[in-house]
């Protein structure tokens, strides 16, 4: 039978980008898997974590530990999110063990969604089929908290009709972060324009990622400069045949 | 955050031009240090930052017993060290030596510790003359700011900015060309060492086993400052120290290569003592004055300590998004960039300014090029938490604060969080997947300020939830 696997879709693809989570859906069912929706879900916490608010992050993060509590697999469409639970839930939770212990129970469960298929379904062609010029940018989270550097590379190299071609900055932050983004939007607003300057140079017609927050800024930016280029989650790339 | 801090940052945003030399020049220095350290060039470099690391944790946590070892061999080598708790007690010092010894004019080599208290000035108020000696700090001396980053300070100056200010404060033919413009610091730089009393450097590293102080530079000015003056100062951080001369193999290796590309600088002096008989060179009076300035403070905390371990290399300027966009003037104190929004907090108390911790978009670039591996984003994050405790008391930013208390229980509260969804996407109804302007009634607060720079992204007709529902409902 095959394995069972619980979405957290993340509270921005739930309401802003549904159609994310909708493709993750698809290929995870192509793949053979049993794909279920715990609906008690909402965030992870982060947005209070990373604005100072601990207390509210800690309420918010304890909900997404008693939700998911249960899930053999967890994956989301998000590096980001991930590597809150991940990496950050332990040190939100200091000065209480009980809440620790179940991070860290949960943390070798929860999966970003490339990882997952590289590392769990083992797969890197999913029968995509993508008729385009692609570019890759890193998110931050995914990149530097998680090490996720080829492997959403290797996913789009077994796209059929897709060629993927690296900007100069692909590393470099689209400017998001968070809060950030609303509380320097200037600066925010500069960084992405930086970013796409570097897009729009490699001629590509989409941007591809990993986490559809990068993905809310570079498009909002590139439709403010007029620009034709689109932006696409990895999984909806992965969704198309 | 503060008015002023917003101020400094549209400012910076406005200016274009400086906005591209900013990138420009950290973007070199960002390729310089990529070259320094890839696999071929330097095969150990992450043993190295792991070695760092473990080094200054070790000494930092042993620090008393190091203080005193250093203090035992400076004496031994014929110096003296003097422990400072203020700027205040480092300038009573160095007036009481200038009195002593008869002196009007000092001569500077780089020194970001002097420019934490303020010294040039404290030092002019009691009718001394300070020259600093490193080019850039010449420069932005002569222009009455601070250091622009830690290791280019007047990285924010073009030529033609400089051949304006040599020509008004120097009274020289305009010069445009860089050589040139070398040549006039440089005459005027030489008659100042040869008149120089009393010469003051900062130190990279101080080794308590020898007593040395450590200077790291590519000019030649410290090595000036230190030898040509019969009286040497050396004013540093009580955090500089190392255990041992064989320490330094680690740390040289990473101060170059991350500062600037460079396997070494083009000076690296070792500094143990005053002029020994029989010795050609060296002054005649050798002094290291060891600053607290609040570092005690940060010692006490086991898990920001590590902010105490910066070699000021500036690799994080150079790779921070925000520093490259807003430069380094914008930083509210001396230290800019990722570590000096780790710092000034921490120095000056969260409330200083407020802003600074929140000023980053965590992606992590400092922590990944740090030498010394300074988890930067964890700091920042514990800085933040910190600031809104404070805010807090001081009754200050309630209605952010119950923001999030109402957001928290939304999203303890499945059935509301997606009540509040249904509403968001009434307000954009029948709108594009992104949104130009936003209607009059959501035109406020954080989504105004999205709306400032991007397009807008409406929420979904059809939540994932709803979605999933109708889905699960159509096969039962």
């Amino acid at each position: 039978m095959p394995a069972r696997v619980s979405l957290f879709v993340t509270c921005l693809v739930d309401q802003l980008f549904p159609k994310v989570g909708i493709a993750m859906v698809e290929v995870l069912e192509r793949l053979g898997y049993r794909v279920d929706f715990p609906e008690a879900q909402t965030c992870c916490g982060q947005p209070a974590f990373n604005s100072g608010y601990w207390a509210e992050a800690r309420a918010v993060a304890g909900h997404f530990l008693d939700t998911f509590r249960a899930c053999d697999y967890v994956v989301a469409p998000s590096g980001s999110c991930i590597a809150m639970v991940t990496r950050h839930y332990h040190d939100l939770f200091a000065g209480d063990p009980a809440r620790q212990a179940e991070a860290a129970r949960l943390a070798d469960r929860v999966w970003e969604f490339s990882r997952f298929l590289l590392e769990v379904a083992r797969v890197e062609d999913v029968g995509a089929r993508f008729d385009g010029v692609v570019t890759y940018h890193d998110s931050c989270h995914a990149l530097r908290e998680l090490g996720i550097k080829e492997g959403p590379r290797r996913l789009l190299q077994q796209v059929r009709g897709l060629e993927l071609r690296e900007m100069e900055i692909a590393e470099e932050c689209c400017g998001f972060g968070g809060t950030f983004s609303v509380k320097f939007p200037e600066v925010s607003g500069g960084m992405a324009r930086t970013k796409i300057d570097s897009i729009l140079r490699t001629g590509a017609q989409t941007v591809v990622s990993i986490d559809s927050s990068c993905l809310m800024q570079l498009e909002g930016t590139l439709r403010r400069a007029g620009a034709p280029v689109r932006t696409l989650h990895l999984a909806e790339v992965l969704a198309r045949r | 955050m503060s008015a002023i801090f917003d101020e400094k940052i549209r400012k910076v945003a406005a200016e274009p031009a400086l906005q591209r030399k900013v990138y420009a020049a950290t973007g070199r220095l960002m390729d310089h240090r990529r070259q320094a350290v890839t696999e071929a060039a330097l095969p150990d470099y992450q043993e190295l930052r792991a070695r760092a690391h473990e080094l200054k944790k070790h000494t930092l946590e042993h620090l008393d017993h190091y203080l005193e070892q250093f203090a035992a061999s400076v004496e031994r080598n014929g110096g003296q060290v003097i422990f400072c708790e203020t700027g205040d007690e480092v300038a009573d010092f160095l007036t009481g030596l200038s009195e002593r010894r008869g002196a009007r004019l000092l001569v500077k080599s780089k020194s970001m510790t002097s420019e934490e208290i303020d010294l040039n000035e404290r030092l002019e108020r009691r009718q001394l003359e300070a020259v600093e000696t490193d080019l850039g700090e010449f420069i932005v001396q002569m222009t009455g700011e601070r250091p622009y980053h830690i290791v280019a300070p007047a990285m924010h100056l073009s030529r033609h900015d400089v051949a304006d200010l040599f020509t008004a404060k120097l009274g020289v033919p305009r010069e445009e060309v860089i050589e040139a413009q070398t040549m006039i610091a440089r005459r005027v730089l030489r008659e100042k060492f040869l008149q120089a009393d009393i010469g003051i450097s900062g130190a990279n590293f101080l080794v308590a086993d020898s007593g040395a102080v450590v200077l790291v530079e590519n000019e030649g000015n410290a090595r000036l400052t230190t030898s040509a003056p019969p009286v040497h100062v050396a004013v540093a951080g009580i955090e500089k120290l190392i255990p041992r001369a064989q320490d330094l193999a680690v740390f040289l290796k990473l101060l170059g290569r991350s500062a600037t590309g460079q396997a070494l600088t083009s000076y690296t002096s070792i500094l143990s003592g005053p002029r020994r008989e029989g010795e050609l060179d060296g002054p005649e009076e050798f002094y290291v004055v060891l600053l607290d300035g609040g570092r005690s403070k940060l010692l006490a905390d086991a898990e920001k300590r590590q902010s105490l371990y910066c070699i000021r290399c500036g690799a994080c300027l150079n790779h921070c998004p925000v520093y490259r966009k807003i430069g380094g003037h914008s930083f509210p104190w001396v230290y800019s960039g990722p570590i000096g929004a780790i710092l000034t907090p921490q120095f000056q108390g969260p409330l200083h300014e407020p802003g600074l911790p929140f000023a980053s978009s965590l992606c992590g670039a400092c922590a990944e090029v740090c030498p010394v591996k300074i988890d930067i984003p964890k700091i920042l994050l514990e800085l933040r938490a910190e600031v809104k405790e404070a805010e807090t008391r001081a009754g200050a930013n309630r209605l952010e604060r119950l923001a999030f208390q109402m957001w928290a229980w939304a999203m303890t509260h499945p059935a509301v969080y997606e009540l509040g969804g249904v509403l968001a996407a009434a307000a954009l109804a029948g709108q594009e997947e992104y949104v130009r302007e936003l209607p009059g009634l959501v035109n406020a607060g954080p989504a105004k300020a999205w709306a400032s720079q991007r397009d807008v992204p409406a929420p979904a007709a059809q939540s994932f939830r709803d979605w999933w529902r109708q889905r699960r409902g159509g096969r039962a």
